[in-house]
């Protein structure tokens, strides 16, 4: 197994949110989370990312076979662990193009494979701006300054795509997005897609599955998954809305 | 201790690479200031005696004053008594040709990545070299010459171009002007003097590099720049000394004159040894820069990048005299561990359709405090004079201060002046942004203050630009959460 979540407990300022979640991804598999707001989907986003201030209380991550609780952000990263941001954050002054060369050679530095060349990186950058058909006035600018919503977004997934990681976490990418945005991501998805890696995609909406077709849904309440499924499950959902999933676990709890 | 907290400690304890001393013979003047001392310098150098006379002016002037007390920085009484004034490294006579500069000095040289041989033409740079308080050596001096252009130390301006130097010297900073700048007026010992004839523009940059080495010794450089009308020159300066638990003072006068049309583009980066993690040692970095516009549509920029020193009171200013002329201050300040730094910038509008714009990008970590102190002055005749400025503060951990004192002072309806300021953390999302990316801490840290200082650094020279964006991540080392 890729990765495996046992009984997971997070807290955030003392609150738990995520409250004894179990899942496990395979490689090859795309998984899709969905739920109410505020069940915990982008907490376990982040915890499964490392980021500060969100305290794992009880339960494991295992990833690779080794549990990653200790591991510091930028060593998951470097391990092959992507997080496609739902709020993704600007920072001025710095090119897209020296961000990503960055991060690339940081990888590859932890992997002991040395720098990429000028002439590499700039052939990565052309193919995968063409996969995410992300325009070179975008990757030209300074990270996420003065994007859209949307442009953000697909940047995200170019940064995917450019990483090329083995467990991507997408965390509503698509939110906010227009049908067009939300084909591309899609299509991104799906060709970065292969039987190495695997995909967790978080969602509010059915609508991104449409498109992606997922392996398992699972549905997030109240800090647990409460319900797995196929395919259908989203379709049902999108049907019937949540309030069926809450009548349920109240019933049951 | 914290994650952030660690990596902050870590940061702030960076070393100073640039910490050496080397062992040359110097000379020195007597420890201690008075009228010998002055007479002392003044006839080591072998000046004429209008210069003395100006010297010893400035010397009797220096006594009645008080050393400013304004700035938003503490350090220590200076015992002016406990300086030497003069010292030079030892030699029969002045080089004639690289062969007889001493090695050890051409060594330190290269320590430093300056070169001073024929390599720089590769570069076109012409360097003048100054080390404690005398110039060792300029590069590219015929070269130059071919255009009429003077590029030399002070000293042989002083004997070679007596004229120039009477006509142009103390016109823009007078030796009354400040307690610092009136004791440098005393006791300067050398400086470039750059001299760019009426329509020449000066095909290579000019650069001079300052070197402190001798210990308890203060540095004195006096720069005079002058610019006939329709010329152009870009001018360097950088600086480094080496690592000593005493501070040492350094109260250098830059002064510029652009006539009609002329542009003078004048950067610094500036990383005198800063004193220690716990604040000991280092340079007290008093300087007084100005530039006067004199003629019609010229043009003075500034551009400074400012990482070292342990306390700096720096200014550089432009008088905007002439009739559209304009003045730009382009300021990375950077302040970690103890040091403080009290920066910024004076623009005087005189002339009618002046415009001046200020950038100032502050950058605080550690416990330092880092303070941005401006005026920008519409004098009554200055019609529709316009100003522009931005004051941003960066702060790196919580133990830090950033401040702003902005002063607006205008006589003319016409004029249009903005200032805008901000001041921010680098936020915990974009940290974890580019951790999340594979980044560390250190070298997101890193381009995060490399991107918010852009504005600033891409108005230096290229290979400049590459040795500051270093610079800042190496000061910083170390130093955030």
């Amino acid at each position: 197994m890729l990765l495996n979540i046992k009984n997971l407990h997070v807290e955030i300022d003392g609150k738990e949110i995520i409250s004894g979640l179990n899942l496990g991804i395979n490689k090859g598999e795309i998984h899709a989370i969905m739920g109410p707001n505020g069940t915990g989907k982008s907490t376990l986003a982040y915890a499964i990312a490392g980021r500060e201030g969100y305290e794992v209380t009880k339960g494991e991550i295992i990833y690779k076979g080794e549990n990653i609780l200790n591991w510091e952000p930028d060593k998951r990263a470097n391990e092959g662990i992507f997080l496609g941001f739902q709020y993704p954050v600007e920072i001025p002054g710095v090119s897209m193009t020296n961000f990503m060369r960055t991060a690339i050679n940081a990888q590859r530095e932890y992997r002991e494979q040395g720098s990429i060349s000028g002439k590499d990186f700039l052939a990565r950058m052309e193919e995968k701006k063409k996969l995410v058909e992300i325009h070179t006035k975008l990757t030209s600018r300074s990270v996420n300054e003065g994007f859209s919503g949307g442009e953000k977004k697909k940047n995200e997934i170019f940064q995917m795509a450019m990483l090329e990681p083995t467990m991507a976490v997408l965390d509503e990418t698509d939110s906010g997005l227009d049908i067009d945005a939300l084909k591309i991501v899609a299509n991104g998805v799906n060709l970065i897609k292969n039987e190495e890696n695997a995909f967790l995609i978080i969602t509010h909406y059915q609508r991104l599955l449409d498109y992606i077709v997922p392996d398992f849904v699972h549905v997030l309440y109240d800090g647990k998954i409460v319900k797995s499924g196929g395919k259908k499950l989203a379709e049902q959902l999108e049907e019937q809305g949540y309030e069926w999933i809450k009548e349920e676990f109240e019933r049951v709890s | 201790m914290n994650a952030e907290d660690q990596i902050l400690d870590k940061i702030t304890s960076s070393d100073y690479k640039y910490g050496f001393t080397t062992n040359i013979e110097t000379e020195t003047a007597p420890i201690g200031l008075s009228e010998d001392t002055v007479k002392f310098i003044s006839a080591k150098k072998e000046e004429p005696q209008w210069m003395l006379d100006w010297r010893l002016k400035a010397y009797r002037h220096w006594l009645t004053m008080k050393e400013p007390r304004w700035a938003h920085v503490k350090y220590p009484k200076i015992d002016y008594q406990d300086i030497y004034y003069y010292a030079a490294p030892k030699r029969k006579e002045g080089p004639k040709s690289l062969d007889e500069v001493d090695p050890e000095l051409l060594d330190t040289f290269n320590k430093l990545g300056i070169s001073l041989d024929e390599q720089k033409k590769l570069a076109g740079v012409a360097v003048d070299a100054v080390v404690d308080s005398v110039s060792v050596k300029t590069t590219f001096k015929k070269t130059l010459e071919k255009h009429g252009i003077i590029f030399s130390s002070m000293s042989d301006a002083i004997k070679h171009h007596p004229d120039l130097v009477k006509k142009y010297l103390g016109t823009v900073v007078p030796y009354t002007d400040n307690f610092f700048a009136t004791l440098n007026s005393a006791v300067f010992s050398d400086g470039s003097f750059v001299y760019i004839p009426k329509g020449v523009r000066c095909p290579i940059e000019l650069s001079t590099y300052f070197r402190i080495n001798a210990a308890k010794t203060g540095q004195f450089e006096r720069t005079l720049i002058v610019a006939e009308d329709d010329s152009y020159v870009s001018y360097l300066e950088g600086c480094t000394a080496p690592m000593r638990d005493e501070n040492q003072l350094h109260a250098a006068v830059v002064e510029i004159v652009a006539l009609d049309n002329a542009q003078v583009k004048y950067s610094t980066v500036q990383n005198w040894y800063p004193g220690d993690k716990e604040g000991k040692g280092g340079i007290y970095n008093f300087v007084t820069k100005r530039g006067a516009c004199r003629g019609v549509n010229s043009k003075i920029s500034w551009t400074q990048v400012e990482t070292g020193s342990a306390v700096t009171w720096k200014y550089p200013s432009c008088m905007l005299i002439g009739d559209n002329s304009v003045g730009e201050f382009y300021s990375v300040a950077v302040t970690n561990n103890h040091q403080q730094a009290d920066t910024g910038t004076k623009m005087v509008h005189v002339g009618k359709n002046t415009k001046s714009t200020i950038i100032s990008k502050g950058i605080s970590a550690g416990y330092s405090n880092n303070s941005y102190r401006g005026l920008v002055r519409v004098t009554k005749r200055a019609d529709n004079a316009r100003n522009f400025s931005q004051c941003d503060s960066l702060l790196l951990g919580d133990k830090c201060g950033a401040h702003t004192f902005p002063y607006i002072d205008t006589d003319n309806k016409s004029a249009i002046v903005e200032h805008e300021a901000t001041t921010s953390k680098i936020s915990d999302d974009q940290l974890f942004y580019l951790n999340q990316r594979g980044i560390d801490t250190e070298d997101a840290i890193g381009l995060i203050v490399n991107g918010y200082a852009k504005e600033v650094i891409k108005q230096l020279p290229m290979e400049f630009a590459v040795e500051a964006q270093k610079l800042l991540q190496i000061t910083l080392e170390g130093s955030v959460g």
